[in-house]
């Protein structure tokens, strides 16, 4: 096991290099110039441009920009963004943010996601699972702005149940309703994925074995139709954390929540090299050790599956 | 109907009886409305008696069995009659009720061990929570105690396994120690060993029967299997198309069965008594002479010998850590060789190494070393086009019809691929082959249009032979390919094999666990164990007087072998 963990943290180092170099040409090669765009309408003071320039290292060919830039990543030292303040620091505000925005997406995709699809599954044909059936479709069939823009108008300023944007803070009560519109299209995923995987297994031998041994109806449901069920489900949620964080931009911008997303928009938008860079790198190590829990998490759920040996 | 059923009693014991089914019938609610699978069923079973039913699949035995524990699926429920256990009536019982009723008053051993296991729970907690459920301790030791009872060896480690860790003998244990862990007072065991080789299967009954009759529990058999329900059962009931035919004591209903459909049984159950099938008794002597004998008359002017092994290895790198590997030999020194229009059987339990004989065969794997010489020419040597051709000449008929036709493709299809592949013919002729080909195998050309899921089990094997006789092959590799089958179907696909041999000179190399079908079948032997080739000789030889010890255990190990079944009845 732990030369499998090994084996695949050596594997982040052509992913970190790959990524970092990708991202890092691209936005090099965004047409216009950042600094003469910083100085907005006003005429471009030359001198104070060459500076900027200098401090940046955007005089230099595209190579010696990466190959600076990957210093300063072991050297810890990112570098200032072009507002002035250091990146680190920039992370370090706007990933708190999103990470609480998709736990708690997580949290309700799969709480309620499992729930809902355990219920459908065991109820197969009832009123309870088409109506969520059909929901689901229509959830999973309406893009992410539109249904956040609804909720966000009935819910937070038609009933005023919950703040239509979210304060400075970020709190996780403000997070409440953002979480669900994010959540939203993985839960209705969740609940169709949990729905088959109950009606595979509710049919399975072994789900008839365990209830001649004399077990109650519940124990069957949650030790043996449950349990089995929950892996295609729990390999889904723990990639779904990445993609949660990746995704967030659009819910960031309806509800106004200063995180990675608007973050990420504004340095794209402004051509901002490293903080780019660094965001998307971050985004990157968090998508590659999701999905190494995901395979661990795979081989704790069903003992079938041994990594080494 | 009903009346002509002669329930004959055994009259030994008395008193209460302690499952009584009377009128039963099940209904099963499909999309086409309901479905009668049983009617009218009865069935007695005394405190300690091993009662059997006998029937093909689909002639509601095993459902039968699931409505006295209780667990029919969820579209089925008892429409008619009652079934009484130890005097309640508990057809309509509540679920409460029956989850008090199952595993201490009625134990289940169901029929698949591999798939019976919850894949994700260890053996131990699998027992454990049985015995919890049902109120007795439930501490390692006792659970240890059940798997021991049940002949598990080693069983405090064993519990600590998972199933996937077991073999398939293994796991049939620790499902016959969760089906009696609470002493039920019935047992009911749906097809316990059909998943398992001869041998083990024969160690497993016993320790079955051990246990029963210690314990004193009443068991209620289900099986396809005339020979093991005579061999087993105090009392065998027969069932057809949802209705009990015939019941009786075991040994008498064998030696004289009364209703048409059992005395079939009776014929067509493959046994040592059986011999093996004479086709074409039209053709006189020169055709049966054919089957038997070892001078072939079939074009002369070939080699007789269509295929020689020599000295065939096959060893496998099994992964054992990190980069290293140990040497597993499935195959070890195999030589035999197969003449013309004979039928070669290689018989052994799983892991015998015959399956990969035949996958090397068919050039599908490489031999470690040795040769393999068809026609004349060692197919080590071919080229990718010598192999093309070589395929036209050598074909497969698998095991499984349910999983080697495409459920996607019309019969027509699949039974046209192969002359498309080697483009032979045009349109027009290809299908007019093609009703040839369903001709041969009987069945109606309207199959044609058909797919795969509307047909029956013994339907699809006549397809897949059809689909291997497109090409006119010289020579048929059956990888057990009546062993899915049930045994009327069976002595119908056997028939058809053999008769296909007389017309069309084919040679058949056919592997199986099974000694009773190579008994039908087969002109010459090979037992393999281990890898090794054990023994080889004529099938009569080998079956009349076996000389390796290995042989001998297969022979007796088959389900009513030491039965006297009537001599051809027939």
């Amino acid at each position: 096991m732990t030369t499998y963990i090994l084996k695949r943290f050596l594997q982040v180092i052509p992913v970190f290099l790959g990524a970092t170099l990708l991202v890092y040409f691209l936005v090099f090669s965004l047409p216009g110039d950042p600094i003469a765009a910083l100085f907005g309408d006003r005429p471009v003071n030359e001198a104070v441009a060459a500076q900027l320039r200098k401090q940046y290292n955007l005089d230099q060919p595209f190579w010696i920009q990466y190959l600076l830039y990957l210093k300063s990543i072991f050297t810890f030292d990112l570098g200032l963004d072009f507002s002035g303040r250091p990146i680190a620091a920039v992370l370090g505000e706007v990933f708190p943010v999103t990470a609480r925005l998709a736990v708690m997406a997580l949290i309700f995709e799969g709480f309620f996601g499992i729930l809902f699809g355990l219920i459908a599954g065991l109820r197969k044909g009832k009123i309870f699972d088409a109506t969520v059936l059909v929901a689901s479709l229509i959830v999973i069939g309406i893009p992410i702005f539109v249904l956040g823009f609804v909720l966000q108008f009935f819910i937070g300023v038609q009933l005023g149940w919950a703040k239509p944007t979210v304060s400075a803070g970020a709190s996780v009560q403000d997070l409440i309703l953002p979480a669900i519109v994010l959540g939203l299209g993985s839960f209705a995923y969740v609940l169709r994925l949990t729905r088959t995987s109950v009606l595979e297994n509710m049919n399975a031998d072994y789900v008839r074995t365990a209830t001649a041994k004399g077990l109650s109806r519940s124990r069957v449901v949650r030790v043996h139709i449950l349990r089995n069920s929950l892996i295609p489900v729990i390999t889904f949620l723990g990639a779904d954390l990445g993609a949660l964080m990746g995704g967030a931009i659009v819910t960031e911008g309806i509800f106004n929540i200063p995180g990675v997303g608007q973050r990420l928009y504004r340095a794209v938008l402004s051509g901002e090299g490293p903080t780019v860079v660094s965001i998307v790198t971050v985004l990157v190590l968090i998508y590659v050790v999701s999905n190494l829990l995901v395979d661990l998490l795979y081989a704790w759920l069903d003992p079938r599956i041994r990594y080494d040996s | 109907m009903n009346e002509s059923i002669d329930i004959r009693e055994t009259g030994s014991r008395t008193g209460r009886p302690l499952l009584e089914i009377k009128d039963l019938a099940i209904t099963f609610a499909t999309s086409n409305g309901d479905v009668n699978a049983v009617r009218n069923a009865h069935l007695t079973i005394m405190p300690g008696e091993t009662v059997a039913i006998v029937g093909e699949s689909g002639s509601g035995k095993s459902t039968t069995a699931l409505a006295a524990i209780g667990l029919l699926p969820g579209n089925g429920r008892v429409s008619a009659g009652q079934i009484f256990f130890d005097g309640e009536d508990i057809a309509h019982a509540s679920e409460k009720r029956m989850i008090e009723l199952r595993g201490n008053s009625i134990g289940m051993v169901p029929q698949d061990p591999m798939s019976n296991l919850n894949p994700v729970w260890r053996i131990g907690y699998q027992v454990k929570e049985t015995l919890k459920a049902n109120g007795l301790p439930s501490g390692p030791e006792d659970v240890a105690k059940v798997l021991t009872e049940a002949g598990l060896p080693d069983a405090a480690r064993r519990a600590k396994q998972y199933p996937h860790e077991f073999s398939g003998g293994m796991r049939q244990r620790a499902l016959i120690a969760i089906g009696l862990s609470c002493q039920p007072r019935l047992l009911i065991a749906d097809e316990p060993t059909s998943a398992l080789d001869v041998t083990v299967q024969r160690q497993i009954l016993d320790h079955l029967d051990k246990m029963t009759s210690e314990l004193g529990t009443a068991v209620l058999l289900i099986t396809h299997d005339l020979g093991l329900a005579a061999e087993r059962a105090d009392k065998v009931v027969v069932m057809y198309r949802g209705q009990v035919v015939e019941a009786g004591p075991s040994l008498e209903l064998l030696r004289n069965p009364q209703h048409p459909y059992t005395k079939r049984l009776v014929n067509s159950a493959p046994s040592l008594a059986s011999r093996r099938i004479q086709v074409a008794k039209d053709r006189g002597l020169e055709s049966s002479d054919l089957l038997t004998s070892d001078d072939v008359v079939v074009e002369k002017s070939k080699p007789a010998e269509v295929l020689q092994i020599e000295n065939l290895s096959k060893v496998f790198k099994l992964r054992s850590g990190f980069a290293r590997s140990t040497d597993f030999t499935a195959v070890d020194d195999v030589s035999f060789s197969i003449k013309r229009g004979t039928t070669t059987a290689i018989v052994g339990e799983s892991g015998s190494g015959k399956s990969t004989v035949a996958q090397m065969v068919l050039n599908l794997l490489k031999p470690t070393s040795g040769r393999i010489v068809f026609d004349g020419v060692d197919t080590s040597t071919l080229n990718t086009k010598d192999i093309f051709k070589f395929r036209r000449r050598v074909q497969p008929i698998f095991q499984d019809p349910y999983g080697s036709l495409d459920p996607m493709y019309s019969i027509f299809r699949t039974i046209e691929e192969p002359l498309r592949v080697h483009k032979i013919g045009d349109a027009a002729s290809r299908e007019k082959k093609v009703r040839e080909l369903l001709d041969q195998v009987s069945l109606p050309q309207s199959t044609m249009k058909r797919y795969p899921n509307e047909l029956s089990g013994g339907q699809r094997q006549r397809v897949a032979i059809a689909r291997a006789l497109a090409l006119d092959p010289e020579v048929i590799i059956c990888d057990e390919a009546v062993s899915a089958l049930d045994v009327l179907v069976q002595a119908q696909v056997l028939n058809l094999l053999a008769e296909l041999q007389s017309r069309l000179g084919l040679t058949y190399l056919f592997i199986t666990h099974d000694l009773a079908v190579v008994r039908q079948i087969a002109d010459h032997v090979c037992v393999m164990e281990k890898g090794k080739l054990v023994e080889t000789g004529t099938t009569d030889d080998v079956f009349d007087s076996p000389q390796r010890d290995y042989t001998k255990a297969l022979l007796n190990a088959i389900p009513g072998a030491t039965l006297m079944l009537p001599p051809e009845v027939a």
